[in-house]
């Protein structure tokens, strides 16, 4: 969690410093949700996401350079410079983007379960989206499917009350979403998305359920962005006062909190780490920084595969 | 962007026999069904009602619900579904009932299937194919009847053909299936009920060639899918006054064959361009403007086109063949292109296609 908070504020310098560019969509507050569910996932599961995914990408594994990188629109980058911010992609780790369509990845998460269910492989593929991307066709056309189907699907709304600058109350004719989401005869149930072993606890639980071949799971969210929407934006449809008190629900610090308190973590250990994430990023904006640029004469490369290749 | 394949052999095809374009249709699925376990068939109706056009009658008894997977109304959802089976190592066959219907689903094509590739640096090919109806000529009014491959063909990223005979209805499927990339197959609903003596088992087609149907040598008449049988009636017509009109059936929509339609053009010096979609922004505006971009000093009159009027498609017959590409107003276009005299019925159906204005 203290990974994706550090990673993402060294974001915020390199973007006011215009060394990154393009829409960058912050996770701050909402780290626990990407951690506790990861955690209750296997290297085989999958992870489809949105274009607020710096969090889940770290927590399913993605390294800090690669996607560093990306963002600078190097090479070396996790998508080589295509993909920026909002389609980061790891195919390796499962990890099937980054999508900047709200509710574009829900049916997508289905297909790759529906595979899994055609070839009798036991694995859960788990979709992050918003609240606000429950309002979109996708999600219910792919939440009867999937329920329809019975298909291995871990459904993540991360509700942090606001799309863009609309609150959840004006842009949902009923604000309980998990309510909603039972509709369509899918287990579901509301977390608290600021606490990570709640998280972790409910994700894991849901994907047990899953694996054991329930059919898809819900699980809604209730958590908070302390950044505006995206870089461009200037939040001026919030009130202080509410972000304050969310703030008061930070979920890293609660977790640190917490740790403290049961002597798991002294101020000592938790300065090495600081210190142990610091280098880290150092290292990966360093290792951007000196990457070279994909070449413009590649500007064609990767819309279509390559001659000759085919699918076996 | 060459697709790889192999032959297949198929024992019923080993020598010429009678069949339509819808069971070609059938037996090309059948045989992907049957040569690889990774292939299904997904989509409205497609099982027990056997398809919308009748293409999948009798797959569900043999291949069963699993993979003949009658889907929701939820064009979105099972585009998208099939576009993440693909990515996860299967290969979906998802079929849309018409391209109408598309439009519901082209986030999932344009903003999933065509850049999931690029956007991944290369790391996520999406091997799906999408069947579709396409064009008019039934009667069935504006929500039934547009011809809308044009705009599939406009995106990067993805392969688009239009099989007009009963041997691209019968070898095309396995060819796509093999390209790594999506595929998008148009269908025109005037085609499944042709009939006539399928060649013996030919090979897959391939699919990054046009192909010259009927070779000629004052005019080049240039189209694809249902307007092909047209023009080959056309050149038939013009070749009843003395004018030897070469067919060139694109087959492939995107990426064109800019190499035999050049060879075409270079050899007949004159191009007519049938396509059913709209004339402003069509195909045939693309294919116009290449063949004067690279044929210019090969060219012996302004390249035709022949479209269909700028009028969501009406319902009346009198009116639909109005809208639509007809033989007359194609030999009239060849006729003009040629420097021939144009009989006034004809020309009067051309200037309308041409000039998209009725009456
Ligand atoms: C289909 C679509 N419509 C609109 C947008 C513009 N847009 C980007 S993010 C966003 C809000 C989405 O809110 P939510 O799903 O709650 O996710 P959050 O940003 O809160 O994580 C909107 C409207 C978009 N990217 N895609």
């Amino acid at each position: 969690m203290l990974r994706v908070r550090r990673f993402e504020e060294r974001c915020v310098e390199l973007y006011s410093a215009a060394r990154i560019r393009g829409f960058m969509h912050l996770y701050i507050g909402e780290e626990a949700v990407a951690v506790g569910v990861n955690e209750a996932l296997t290297d085989a599961d999958a992870v489809v996401s949105t274009y607020r995914e710096h969090g889940h990408a770290l927590a399913r594994g993605v390294p800090a350079e690669a996607i560093m990188a990306e963002m600078f629109g190097k090479v070396t980058g996790c998508s080589r410079g295509r993909g920026g911010s909002m389609h980061l992609f790891d195919a390796g780790r499962r990890f099937y983007g980054g999508n900047a369509i709200v509710g574009g990845g829900i049916p997508l998460a289905a297909g790759l379960a529906l595979a899994d269910r055609m070839t009798g492989r036991n694995r859960v593929t788990c979709c992050f989206f918003g609240d606000g991307a429950f309002a979109e066709g996708e999600f219910h056309e792919t939440a009867n499917l999937a329920a329809l189907w019975e298909l291995p699907l871990l459904l993540v709304c991360e509700n942090n009350l606001y799309a863009m600058g609309t609150a959840l109350a004006r842009h949902q004719a009923q604000t309980d979403l998990a309510l909603r989401a039972a509709g369509y005869g899918m287990v579901s149930w509301a977390v608290d998305g600021m606490d990570v072993f709640a998280v972790e606890d409910a994700a894991r639980r849901a994907a047990e359920g899953i694996r054991a071949g329930t059919g898809p799971h819900f699980l809604e969210m209730h958590t908070y962005r302390f950044r505006a929407h995206s870089m461009y934006d200037p939040d001026r449809y919030r009130d202080k006062a509410e972000i304050e008190h969310w703030k008061e629900r930070d979920p890293v610090e609660g977790l640190a909190r917490r740790l403290r308190d049961a002597k798991e973590l002294s101020d000592k250990a938790r300065t090495a780490l600081e210190d142990r994430l610091s280098a880290e990023i150092d290292g990966a904006v360093e290792a951007a920084e000196q990457a070279p640029d994909e070449p413009v004469e590649d500007l064609l490369k990767y819309v279509t595969s390559p001659v000759g290749v085919s699918r076996p | 962007m060459t697709a790889t394949h192999t032959r297949t052999t198929d024992p019923a095809a080993s020598s010429d026999r009678k069949t339509t374009y819808r069971e070609a249709m059938r037996e090309a699925l059948r045989e992907a069904l049957r040569t690889d376990e990774r292939v299904f068939l997904m989509g409205e109706d497609v099982g027990r009602y056997g398809g919308c056009f009748g293409v999948s009658l009798g797959l569900l008894e043999e291949f069963g619900p699993e993979r003949i997977r009658d889907a929701p109304l939820s064009e979105s959802a099972f585009v998208g579904a099939g576009i993440g089976a693909a990515l996860a190592g299967m290969r979906p066959i998802v079929e849309i009932m018409t391209v109408n219907f598309s439009l519901l689903a082209l986030d999932q094509i344009l903003n999933n299937a065509a850049t999931l590739l690029h956007m991944s640096g290369g790391q996520l090919p999406v091997p799906i194919v999408i069947r579709m109806t396409t064009g008019a000529g039934r009667q069935l009014a504006a929500q039934h009847s547009h011809s809308l491959e044009g705009w599939y063909a406009h995106i990067p990223g993805l392969r688009v053909l239009a099989p007009a005979t009963l041997t691209d209805a019968r070898y095309m499927l396995a060819p796509a299936l093999a390209d790594p990339d999506p595929v998008l197959i148009f269908e025109h609903g005037s085609l499944y009920n042709v009939s006539g003596d399928l060649p013996a088992d030919t090979g897959p087609v391939d699919i990054d060639h046009a192909a010259v149907r009927r070779p000629g040598t004052d005019v080049s008449l240039i189209t694809y899918g249902g307007s092909l049988p047209k023009a080959l009636a056309a050149a038939d017509d013009l070749a009843n006054d003395g004018i030897s009109a070469e067919v060139v059936d694109l087959r492939t929509l995107r990426p064109l064959d800019d190499t035999t339609i050049g060879d075409s053009v270079a050899r007949t010096h004159r191009a007519v361009v049938i396509d059913e979609g709209w004339r402003t922004g069509s195909l045939a505006a693309e294919i116009s403007a290449r063949v004067t971009e690279q044929h210019f000093y090969d060219l012996d009159a302004p390249v035709g086109r022949v479209c269909s009027a700028e009028v969501p498609m009406p319902y009346a017959r009198r009116l639909e063949e109005a809208a639509l590409p007809q033989v007359d107003g194609i030999v009239a276009a060849a006729r003009r292109a040629v420097g021939g005299p144009v009989p006034t019925g004809a020309d009067a159906a051309e200037r309308q296609a041409v000039t998209g204005r009725a009456g």
